[in-house]
């Protein structure tokens, strides 16, 4: 393998990663380890460090994908023409300057974008074969199987940590047996259980805001999504946190696919095995570039992603 | 370093310090004797007339000390300063006057044996060692708990209607729910005589004058909930919604809980609003000296009520047991309104 030939990364976990992922693009991950030795921290490296990690990911099938999405808030067009895979076991970063509509695109991945009054739609979004806007399809169903996690912590301020978390139970009307089981992985796999459980009887508005934040991210595991959505989760937090949070983003990987949207392009590359690059030039946003992360940061196709990535604008 | 530290004490270099204050005592003691020689040598007499004089003054010394003091920005900073403490003084006067004369005159015949009594075998001019006004506690107790078991409900989903549902009637049933509030509350009164006692041929009863109390009820309760419910962050619905939840499902579980405390607090404030309301009563219940445990039919008295038939006697006794009446009444308010002050502070410490 070759994360063996690079001493200086060789843990449990990326040994156990590299099995799980397999042989492919052995090469790449030659060149890739070659690059690691060179100690600058561009992001090209960051997003190289990845790979080297986590390996090129396993594509088991695409769980939801967006078909030539277009959006509306009244009669400005504010999404032009998006289509995108998000492939489960995946993490996809959304990247962009404020304002090109990446929020928009996901809350229209889980039918949130239909809470704006003027706000109108075409294309599709095809979860498990079918489009989620098909008339019939039960609303709440999907957004049970696609989660999400907002920009700023919302704990639930009338409930405890614990009824937080089992929340969604509740609120979908979902029966569990063994609730208590839920709740310890729940917030084991969002990274928080060692610090919250002698307290899972106190306020979630007790917590600090990164422990927020990961008790939202168990909230919605517990109705064990299949895609989970977050909308700049880190932007609210300092880099403790944020790191915690990208380790939790890393676990929560295997299981299901991750679309992040995200500002910080450090934590795009950090984090993400998929990149979609949006702009806009004062008209509706576009998704200029899409690849794997890796691609986006090293190699670019488009001048402007480049310029981007590189910060040079935005 | 431990030293230093000692040597170091906890001081406030912003305070004035005493000799800083003395051009504004100087400047007090001028205004109220000034005032007084004013009114002394000037044809310009009485309270009033001191009144008018010592406001001027008041405004013309703290001015004139400031500009002296310091520069104009200070002196007009002074003359707004005393505007505002006088704005304040014209609130608090009346009503701790009308706090005073209510205690003093209305502790008079108090003693917890009126909470036992009521005015069937007592007439109003004898004197306060007899009668109570059993009749009256339950009758407002009657009428207020059948209007808030009426209002609450029908308040809280209005406000629900409006700032949940977001209907296409929103707008308009916002307008209805403030112009509701406008009321005269007689014309509330009037109507539940017009529909539920003359065209449906209902007699005087306690649950006529609860109607009466909804319908002005209602409007205090929907509109402090909903701006109750306008402070719940829209973040926490949309939470509850990707959870998968349906619109109610979010509103049960998330909104309300979340705005429990604040909805408590108008359903008080809705109280306060009703329970010294008299004209809606005087078409409805009727009025009584006896206790009427049956609220569905028959006269019923109620404090306001009480304190109107009593001091329409006017007699030094009956007068007086209007004055008790009206402490025993401004007190429950008074409690009411605590209460209200206690649950909306609740709210902001969990916040």
């Amino acid at each position: 393998m070759s994360n063996q030939d690079n001493p200086a990364t060789t843990n449990d976990r990326e040994e156990s990663m590299s099995q799980v992922t397999g042989s492919q693009a052995s090469n790449t991950r030659d060149r890739n380890a070659n690059n690691r030795s060179v100690s600058s921290h561009s992001l090209a490296d960051v997003a190289n460090a990845r790979l080297t990690k986590v390996g090129t990911p396993t594509i088991s099938g695409s769980g939801l994908e967006a078909r030539g999405i277009h959006a509306w808030f009244g009669s400005k067009h504010v999404l032009e023409d998006i289509s995108l895979d998000f492939f489960t076991g995946t993490v996809t970063a959304l990247i962009g300057p404020s304002g090109c509509g990446k929020s928009t695109f996901i809350r229209i991945l889980n039918r949130m974008h239909e809470f704006i009054p003027t706000a109108a739609l075409a294309g599709q979004v095809i979860l498990d074969g079918k489009d989620v806007y098909d008339s019939g399809v039960d609303v709440t169903k999907i957004r049970l199987k696609v989660g999400m996690v907002f920009q700023k912590p919302n704990p639930f301020p009338s409930m405890t940590i614990k009824e937080n978390v089992l929340s969604g139970l509740k609120l979908s009307q979902l029966k569990i047996e063994n609730a208590d089981e839920l709740l310890e992985s729940c917030l084991r796999r969002a990274g928080l259980w060692d610090e919250v459980k002698d307290r899972l009887n106190e306020y979630g508005g007790a917590l600090s805001g990164g422990q927020q934040q990961r008790l939202c991210i168990a909230r919605s595991l517990a109705v064990n999504p299949q895609v989970l959505l977050m909308d700049e989760p880190c932007s609210a937090l300092d880099p403790g946190s944020t790191l915690r949070i990208e380790e939790t983003i890393r676990e929560l990987s295997d299981s299901m696919s991750i679309v992040i949207v995200t500002h910080n392009m450090q934590q795009a590359a950090r984090v993400s095995d998929y990149t979609g690059f949006f702009l806009s030039d004062g008209g509706p946003g576009r998704l200029i570039e899409s690849g794997t992360t890796n691609d986006i940061f090293t190699n670019p196709r488009e001048k402007r992603t480049e310029d981007y990535v590189s910060g040079r604008f935005g | 370093m431990s030293q230093t530290q000692f040597a170091v004490k906890p001081a406030r270099p912003w305070k004035l310090s005493i000799r800083s204050l003395i051009p504004d005592i100087l400047g007090a003691f001028f205004t109220v004797f000034g005032s007084l020689a004013i009114v002394a040598i000037t044809p310009l007499k009485g309270k009033l007339g001191f009144a008018l004089v010592l406001i001027t003054l008041a405004i013309i010394t703290a001015t004139t000390v400031s500009w002296l003091r310091k520069d104009r920005k200070a002196a007009m900073n002074s003359r707004t300063t005393v505007l505002v403490y006088i704005a304040a003084a014209f609130v608090i006067i009346p009503l701790t006057s009308i706090l005073y004369e209510v205690v003093r005159l209305g502790t008079a015949g108090f003693s917890l044996r009126i909470f036992t009594e009521d005015m069937s075998v007592t007439a109003s001019d004898t004197d306060l060692s007899e009668g109570g006004l059993l009749h009256a506690v339950i009758g407002t107790a009657y009428v207020v708990f059948f209007a808030t078991i009426l209002s609450t409900p029908i308040g809280v989903l209005t406000a629900l209607y409006i700032v949940e549902v977001k209907g296409r009637f929103a707008g308009l049933v916002r307008f209805f729910v403030q112009a509701m509030s406008g009321v005269p509350s007689i014309v509330a009164g009037l109507f539940i005589f017009a529909f539920w006692m003359i065209q449906m041929g209902n007699a005087y009863s306690g649950v006529a004058g609860a109607f009466a109390l909804t319908v002005l009820m209602i409007p205090t309760v929907a509109r402090t909930s909903e701006e109750v419910l306008k402070l719940i962050p829209q973040d926490l619905r949309e939470a509850g919604l990707a959870l998968g939840a349906t619109q109610w499902r979010t509103v049960a579980t998330v909104v309300i809980p979340a705005a429990k405390s604040g909805l408590v607090t108008a359903i008080i404030l809705g109280i306060a609003r009703v329970v010294g309301e008299t004209a809606p009563l005087l078409v409805t219940i009727g009025g009584a000296d006896a206790v009427n445990l049956n609220p569905l039919d028959g006269n019923m008295s109620a404090f306001p009520m009480y304190v109107w038939k009593n001091l329409l006697i006017g007699s030094p006794n009956a007068v007086s047991r209007a004055w008790l009446g009206l402490f025993v009444l401004m007190v429950s308010v008074l409690i009411f309104f605590a209460m209200a002050r206690y649950f909306s502070s609740a709210r902001r410490r969990s916040a």
